[in-house]
């Protein structure tokens, strides 16, 4: 089983070693947890900084370094069974392809769309609404 | 798997007899439809990891809306993502990694054999989903308060509620005009109020109508300041304070949609975090759990880290746009 490969391989010789799965060492769970609460600060703090267009990829990527460290560590990818880290690849994959192919729909469609709130919203909307944003449709162009 | 297979991991399985239902020596943490204890291991992981698949897809249409609402909208999530509370959130985002860590500590001293360890970190555990819900709690309900809400009831204030410190957050937000930029001034309609026999204008307090030039294009004269509300009256105006800022962009309720839509979804799976680390204790407790059996804690502890990895990116999503 690929599991036993993986563990008779493993070099902490001090840790035990239970017939199947792998025991993480506590240096490396508390370091993870500390690696993340120091990456929680730090993004925190970033954002209080103006970096233009710069902001949101930082805070995402600082997002991605934490998630990445929860799922090797915590959830012991690291040393598990390669097909589950696949699983887990695969479905991010799948969930980045959907806002690729939403986000060219809409940027497709975008000269069509109505501005503002959805037609049948505006009803409510005039009737109860002081101060509420009024859409009208834009003319098709052509 | 063809049962003439010999399995070298598992002597007394290799007269081939997998289904003999416990008859003579059987591993009693070993389903007897299992080859192995490997294997039975290995076929847990593969399933809790393909289950936590279908959550990273769940989320994933809520992420698709989200990024097609902020593609739509910048000025809105940068004007209303000052309307959370950063401290409440890094809190929350601290406590939902303490407890992941525990969750980390409380398998690896189920592999241990370290019961009192293992039943310590899945209180602690618990005690955190608890801390991040009370947390959540209170900002919801100070949303609640100032009519931070989804749909069209963010522009309709609800009758008889007061409104006082929530003056404050409203200072703390941008300064209008430079958020603000519309490109086709035609495609906005302000809406004027005297002229809708619907509305009776009168039964609108005066202080929730606000500014008729919400949807006010850039570069459009900023509409009059409201006059200042009689003395007495202050303490009648209505929470719903965004309602009078000039520089609220228009469709800013679409900002606390998807918000609620996502911590709130979020927040579920935290109580069912609470159900299955629950049930764990329990079993723990009872004795259940040893280096022989300790799976359950694995996979009930790989849910916890995925509820914990999906908050790590709602957090800057929502309550870090500069």
């Amino acid at each position: 089983m690929a599991h036993d490969a993986a563990h008779h391989h493993h070099s902490g010789s001090h840790e035990p070693h239970p017939e199947v799965g792998h025991v993480v060492p506590v240096k490396y769970l508390v370091g993870a947890g500390l690696a993340l609460l120091v990456l929680t600060v730090v993004t925190v703090a970033v954002r209080y900084v103006d970096l233009g267009e710069a902001n949101m990829p930082l805070a995402l990527g600082i997002a991605l370094v934490k998630a990445t460290i929860v799922a090797l560590i915590f959830m012991h990818l690291r040393w598990d069974r390669p097909f589950n880290l696949l699983v887990l690849i695969g479905s991010i994959v799948f969930v980045l392809l959907l806002i690729a192919f939403a986000a060219m729909d809409v940027h497709q469609y975008e000269p069509t769309m109505f501005t503002g709130n959805a037609p049948d919203a505006q009803s409510t909307l005039d009737a109860n609404a002081p101060g509420a944003p009024v859409a009208q449709a834009r003319p098709l162009e052509n | 798997m063809s049962q003439s297979i010999a399995h070298p991991q598992d002597g007394h399985r290799a007269d081939g007899h997998h289904d003999d239902h416990g008859h003579g020596h059987h591993d009693p943490n070993l389903a007897h439809h299992f080859d192995s204890l490997g294997q039975q291991f290995d076929s847990a992981k593969l399933g809790i990891w393909l289950f936590l698949a279908t959550e990273v897809l769940f989320f994933g249409g809520l992420f698709a809306a989200y990024a097609i609402l902020r593609m739509r909208h910048p000025d809105v999530f940068s004007y209303a993502s000052h309307y959370l509370d950063t401290i409440m959130g890094g809190i929350n985002t601290c406590v939902l990694i303490v407890s992941s860590l525990t969750m980390a500590l409380a398998v690896r001293y189920a592999q241990t054999d370290n019961r009192r360890g293992l039943i310590a970190c899945l209180v602690l555990t618990f005690m955190g989903a608890v801390g991040f819900l009370v947390i959540k709690y209170f900002e919801y309900s100070h949303k609640f308060h100032d009519n931070l809400v989804w749909g069209t009831s963010f522009y309709v204030p609800p009758e008889g509620a007061e409104g006082d410190a929530e003056r404050a957050l409203l200072k703390s937000a941008p300064a209008a005009d430079s958020t603000i930029e519309v490109k086709d001034p035609a495609m906005f309609v302000v809406p004027d109020l005297a002229a809708k026999p619907a509305v009776d204008a009168s039964a609108v307090k005066a202080a929730s109508r606000g500014p008729s030039g919400l949807a006010r294009p850039s570069g459009a004269p900023a509409p009059a300041a409201p006059s200042e509300p009689a003395p007495g009256a202050v303490e009648q105006a209505h929470p719903a304070l965004h309602l009078e800022d000039a520089a609220m962009p228009p469709n800013t309720h679409l900002f606390f949609a998807i918000y609620y839509a996502m911590t709130g979804l979020h927040g579920v799976h935290v109580v069912a975090g609470m159900g299955i680390l629950a049930w764990l204790t329990w079993r723990a407790v009872r004795g259940d759990f040893s280096s022989k059996n300790f799976t359950a804690v694995d996979t009930g502890g790989l849910y916890w880290h995925i509820v914990d990895l999906i908050w790590i990116f709602l957090f800057p999503l929502f309550y870090l746009i500069h």
